[in-house]
């Protein structure tokens, strides 16, 4: 038996690319505790609506966090939206949807190249990165930002895909297919990678619907919830739509649901885009919210479901703009994840949670 | 050209920026724009990076962070702030919690403004930032010479 130690985890760590700090209890090499300390990336977002009025903050909510950006700006334009009570065009919604999904394509390949770097397959990370860059080049061409784009407005949406535009999304994703399903095949069989995966930092089904865990990270662990399954929007009109579920419940399984939402998502799209409806993309908004006026929303980020909440006070300036994101949610997982596991094992757990600390701490 | 502005390696952190900015960081680094043809390396540790790239604009918990990590790297070092929050706070900058700018914190020798910074603006400040590696390395072995 040895005596326990603290060993700090981050905040500046090769496995990260956010400040996220933990101190790590451990003895003989196996984590006690975890204690994660957050605070690197607060910027006091939500007091910037006193500041900003309604139009302006949604830019400010775009750059909540870079990689789900499009989505914060989507759920954030439709919780104003319900607060001033506008409905958007049909155009627009599915317009949303198609770009909110693509950008869960390309969180989805980011993470699965950052876990690939997490066990030690550099190579695999570096294709990742590769496919990542064609889903950045479409962003490109239609809204003309790689990261954040600027094309959400309360109201509406500021750019139309042309069906040339269309019709090429839909070869770029056609084409990724094929060779993301032959990384597909690495993440899943190769057995290195299964090694350091399956069976590690496992969160039984009953721990996972106790903490509330969302996302995929919940869905490993079979909860069956994804938000997209509620029918909002756009998302009613598919035909179809089952959540990925898993029952291994370890970073594996974390793996597996991850790689089938994106191709999930390539279907969604594909669909989506046979039956948008033709018409305008965006609808004037006048006025200013009521005094008093309350909205919520939820809204399946890539990492799981975000809660938007905002109240009016009369003014172009909101009162209050509150949201609880996924990863706030999923910290409590990764503590007990951590519990017990081996030292050498952190960071792919950390990873497999796929914090984004700049969402929860904002 | 000294042995580090051939193949200078870099370190990056992430002071409170949005993420867009570290993702283009490491997007510059992977195949697409692949800077580490040219023997840039991205590194974990201070102590073997030249260049150092920060994002955000850099809150009061970072301050020390990121000083720590400056004084970690050996002479000559450059610091390049990628992304309009590092350079001045950009959208941030009256936020309650944020300094405004790595410059407040640590001296910086590159600006590489955008929001998000573009993977051509980092790799275009990294090119800037070996020539003033250069300058500084010359300046240092005109010191110890000197000595
Ligand atoms: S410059 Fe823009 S993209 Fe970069 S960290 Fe700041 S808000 Fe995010």
């Amino acid at each position: 038996m040895g005596t326990a130690s603290v060993i700090p985890f981050g905040p500046q760590h090769p496995v990260l690319p956010e400040p996220l700090h933990l101190d790590l209890v451990v003895e003989d090499e196996v984590v006690l505790e975890a204690m994660p300390q957050i605070g690197f990336v607060h910027r006091g977002l939500e007091r910037l609506v006193r500041s900003k009025d309604y139009n302006q903050f949604l830019y400010v909510a775009e750059r909540i966090c870079g990689i789900c950006a499009f989505g914060h700006s989507m759920g954030y334009a439709e919780t104003v939206e319900r607060l001033m009570g506008i409905e958007i065009p049909q155009r627009a919604d599915y317009l949303r949807t198609i770009w909110h999904e693509m950008s869960r394509i390309h969180s989805h390949i980011l993470w699965l190249g950052l876990a690939a770097d997490a066990f030690g397959f550099e190579s695999l990370f570096m294709h990742c990165w590769r496919l990542r860059e064609r889903v950045l080049d479409l962003f490109e061409k239609t809204t003309g930002g790689r990261v954040i784009f600027s094309v959400c407005k309360v109201g509406g949406v500021q750019r139309d895909i042309s069906p040339s535009q269309m019709s090429e999304i839909l070869a770029v994703l056609d084409g990724l297919r094929d060779e993301y399903s032959q990384l597909v095949k690495t993440f899943l069989g190769d057995s290195s990678v299964y090694s350091r995966t399956a069976g590690i930092g496992a969160i039984p089904h009953k721990d996972a619907v106790e903490l509330s865990m969302v996302g995929p990270f919940g869905r490993a662990s079979g909860v069956n919830y994804d938000v997209r399954m509620l029918g909002h929007g756009a998302y009613g009109d598919l035909a179809d739509f089952q959540p990925v579920l898993s029952t291994d419940c370890d970073c594996y399984a974390r793996m597996e649901v991850r790689c089938a939402e994106v191709l999930q998502s390539i279907d969604i799209i594909a669909e989506l885009a046979s039956k948008i409806p033709a018409g305008d993309i965006m609808v004037p908004v006048k006025g200013n919210p009521a005094v008093d006026a309350e909205a919520c929303n939820v809204l399946e980020q890539p990492r799981g479901e975000c809660y938007y909440y905002a109240k009016g006070n009369g003014s172009k300036y909101l009162d209050r703009m509150r949201m609880r994101t996924p990863t706030s949610q999923n910290l409590a997982g990764m503590t007990l994840a951590l519990k017990g596991c081996d030292l050498a094992d952190v960071n792919m757990i950390i990873l497999t949670i796929d914090p984004c600390v700049s969402c929860t701490e904002r | 050209m000294g042995y580090s502005s051939k193949s200078p390696w870099v370190i990056h952190y992430d002071a409170s920026s949005c993420n867009g900015c570290d993702i283009e960081v490491l997007a510059a680094l992977c195949p697409g724009f692949d800077v580490e043809r040219f023997g840039i390396i991205n590194t974990g540790d201070p102590k073997h990076a030249d260049i150092f790239l920060v994002t955000g604009s850099v809150n009061e918990r970072n301050i020390d962070i990121i000083k720590q990590i400056y004084d970690q790297m050996v002479e000559p070092k450059v610091v390049v702030a990628c992304g309009i929050c590092a350079c001045s706070g950009g959208i941030f900058h009256d936020c309650y919690n944020v300094i405004g700018g790595v410059d407040k914190a640590i001296p910086v020798d590159v600006y590489a403004p955008g929001c998000a910074v573009r993977p051509e603006a980092i790799i275009d400040a990294v090119v800037q930032g070996i020539a003033v590696l250069d300058q500084k390395a010359e300046a240092l072995k005109a010191m110890k010479k000197g000595a």
